[in-house]
């Protein structure tokens, strides 16, 4: 029962969460979409947390995707020893990157007078949550291994099965409880993702890539006014 | 020929005494608020000197402006390519070290204190974090220390001299400065704008002012590092950067921006120019020492049919067109060629331009007397206080014809007046003046009386924004009505009845 509910409810509670606050924190305040650089006041250390952690996660993120949309191929992979302990010990290595970054943003934070006026109490949860799943997924690499392999045979079936609105927890019921720490707390981070400084993932600037050099905005359409002057 | 008009300013630096009024004038409006309390949209600097932030001429060391091998053009710090893999540490951000870190005093302790044998002091204590510090710099410390060992020998403009003129600037009785009145130049080819990850910040098509839109900045702070001028600031509170807004609410109205407005000396002149900006791309790759005649070339004369024609095609008003023939920087820049670009080697190409300042120069003794009637009627510009490569290193990307035909015409000017009001100078040395300037004599009287005797209307002259036939076109003007009143920021939901 407390499986259905941590594992069958809260991910379609978070998910709900995460959609309607997103898009109403978009629309009504599209200012506050962001998040609150302190580099402006600590230049030097900012750059051994940020850097770190951000290429660290986004490699991490990257293998989970692989794993939940492509199982077959990373099962495949996982085929040859050579290329599982290879594949396991490179994702390792990035999320030890993704942790180091985290603990020097969250130290830099909390040592640094000027970083410190400029972190709120949500960045406290974040980095908190973070923290913990960061943690907790190098511990499941450490303590029970070969992760690549049995999350494409158990956490993506259920998340398939969640995905088609008929959630089946049994495919994850066997799993240690580190594993299911790390599924319970991957859940609360996308709950309070729209409340928080994450948001910030939402607006990558991908558009700056192709868009025209200069900016040019005009108040006036150009067009009617020539018809009004008839020139 | 793609024709627009915009809004260019000019200061004549001969006539600034420093005061910083425009400067206070411009914080009291607009950057008194906490995260902008470091911000100075509008700043004097003492030239030579480090400026603010401190050094900010120095690209080796911020990365601001463009690059050209004159094939291509590239943002100097962060462009698109190399935006990817910078995004989540900007490498060449200034930090609040380089401008200074706010402060205030406690004042409190003042009436607090327990009565004792010493009078009770005000401690500094900062603006961010409320604890007390030590100040160590702040905005304009080297106000007035021309010469000095510590400012004005870092000069990044001086830098480049030979030590020899180098020593010159420092040496005792030859110390020199002036003062260099700065806002954002609404440049002609941003790099704030170019740069700017989320299209936030844009060049405005009708007026070319460069705004930055609050909704959409995400605060990646790529404008910061990429504007050369250093004139777009980071809020540490809302994340968003800041700049100067020209005070468009004011200039929609018919109002000079306040820091023109308050302007002690009169120093600051304001109008609208025609500029083809077809030619941009090009001339933005010209070498260095083309760059000053580059831009006086793109900037259109506004009494010829030939560009009149195409600016009313290209939607101009009539009335804008209007304002462009009577605008005073369109004499000082084109016409004149009296003012000059600060450092057009970044090549944004700003549209606020300088008069270069005839320094205070070594006078010359002839048996004795002050001389003022040998041949060597320009010998005072070369032998100014200030080498002509420094103030050529300022103003016109190291190409000193340029400077010294803007300081001869201004010489000719004063040396034609002085025959007519003091009389001490013959009328045959004058006119020889002024032919050696290349300057005729209603050109000197024209160039005199818009420096000395402008009124208001002639100092700025502010094209009609017609934002209420713009805005009719696109929105109905009683939409709002009775719905939206005094105060809100987001409108509340009009109930119809």
């Amino acid at each position: 029962m407390n499986d259905f509910v941590l594992f069958g409810v809260l991910p379609y509670v978070a998910t709900v969460i995460f959609l309607v606050v997103t898009i109403q924190r978009y629309r009504q305040r599209k200012f506050t979409y962001s998040s609150l650089s302190s580099q402006f006041l600590e230049n030097r250390q900012h750059f051994f947390g940020s850097v770190p952690f951000h290429y660290g996660l986004l490699v991490v993120l990257a293998v989970h995707f692989l794993a939940l949309v492509a199982p077959d191929w990373v099962l495949w992979w996982n085929s040859d020893p050579v290329r599982l302990w290879a594949g396991e010990l490179i994702v390792l290595a990035f999320a030890v990157l993704t942790l180091v970054g985290l603990v020097n943003i969250a130290l830099r934070r909390a040592i640094h007078p000027l970083a410190r006026r400029v972190t709120s109490a949500g960045d406290w949860v974040v980095y908190a949550l973070l923290l913990l799943q960061v943690a907790s997924g190098i511990g499941i690499a450490t303590l029970h291994g070969w992760g690549s392999a049995w999350f494409a045979t158990s956490a993506t079936p259920w998340l398939w099965s969640l995905a088609r609105m008929a959630p089946d927890v049994s495919y994850i019921a066997p799993l240690p409880w580190i594993v299911k720490f790390h599924f319970v707390n991957a859940f609360l981070l996308i709950g309070f993702f729209p409340f928080t400084r994450l948001v910030h993932v939402l607006v990558m600037p991908n558009q700056y890539l192709w868009r025209r050099t200069q900016v040019v905005v005009w108040n006036w359409d150009r067009s009617r006014i020539r018809r009004v002057d008839g020139a | 020929m793609d024709v627009r008009s915009q809004i260019s300013m000019l200061f004549h630096l001969d006539k600034c005494i420093g005061c910083h009024t425009c400067s206070i004038a411009c914080k009291n409006i607009w950057t008194d608020r906490e995260g902008t309390e470091y911000m100075w949209w509008n700043n004097v600097e003492t030239k030579p000197g480090t400026g603010f932030p401190t050094q900010w001429e120095d690209q080796s060391k911020y990365k601001g402006g463009w690059e050209s091998d004159g094939e291509t053009l590239k943002i100097k710090s962060t462009g698109k390519g190399r935006i990817v893999p910078n995004i989540f540490h900007n490498p060449n951000l200034p930090s609040l070290d380089d401008y200074y870190e706010p402060w205030t005093y406690k004042y409190s302790d003042l009436f607090n204190a327990p009565e004792g044998d010493d009078q009770p002091t005000a401690i500094p204590v900062s603006k961010i974090t409320g604890q007390p510090i030590d100040v160590k710099a702040g905005p304009n410390w080297d106000d007035d220390l021309g010469g000095s060992k510590i400012y004005a020998a870092n000069d990044p403009n001086a830098k480049k001299l030979s030590p020899e003129q180098q020593m010159q600037m420092t040496a005792i009785e030859r110390l020199v400065f002036f003062y260099l009145p700065r806002i954002c130049n609404h440049c002609l080819n941003p790099t704030c704008v170019a740069a700017c990850p989320s299209g936030a910040l844009y060049k405005r098509g009708e007026d070319g002012i460069v705004l930055l839109n609050q909704e959409r900045c995400r605060g990646w702070r790529a404008c910061v590092s990429a504007c050369p001028y250093k004139k777009t600031y980071f809020n540490w509170v809302t994340g968003k950067s800041e700049k100067c807004i020209l005070c468009f609410p004011r200039l929609e109205s018919g109002q000079a921006p306040a820091c023109f407005h308050s302007c002690v000396g009169r120093i600051r002149y304001l109008g609208n120019v025609l500029y083809d900006a077809d030619l941009l791309t090009e001339i933005a790759k010209r070498p260095d020492s083309e760059l000053v005649e580059a831009q006086r070339e793109m900037i259109l004369d506004p009494h010829d049919p030939a560009v009149i024609a195409a600016a009313r095609k290209n939607g101009i008003h009539e009335a804008v067109i209007e304002s462009a023939q009577r605008s005073p920087v369109y004499k000082f820049v084109k016409v004149w060629k009296i003012a000059l670009p600060p450092h057009v080697e970044f090549r944004t190409f700003p549209m606020l331009f300088y008069v270069p300042p005839l320094l205070p120069v070594m006078s010359t003794k002839v048996d004795g007397r002050l001389d003022n009637q040998t041949a060597g009627l320009f010998a005072e510009i070369d032998q100014a206080r200030a080498p002509m490569a420094y103030l050529a290193n300022l103003f016109s990307a190291g190409n000193e014809g340029k400077l010294r035909y803007a300081l001869k015409k201004q010489m000719a000017v004063r040396i034609s007046r002085r025959q007519a009001t003091v009389g001490d100078i013959s009328k045959e040395t004058a006119d020889r003046a002024l032919a050696e300037a290349d300057c005729t004599r209603e050109e000197a009287d024209e160039i005199y009386r818009l420096t000395a005797l402008a009124t208001e209307d002639e100092r700025f002259v502010i094209p009609p924004f017609q934002r209420e036939m713009a805005i009719e076109m696109v929105e109905d003007p009683q939409e709002w009505k009775q719905s939206a009143g005094f105060g809100f920021r987001t409108s509340p939901q009009a109930k119809r009845l």
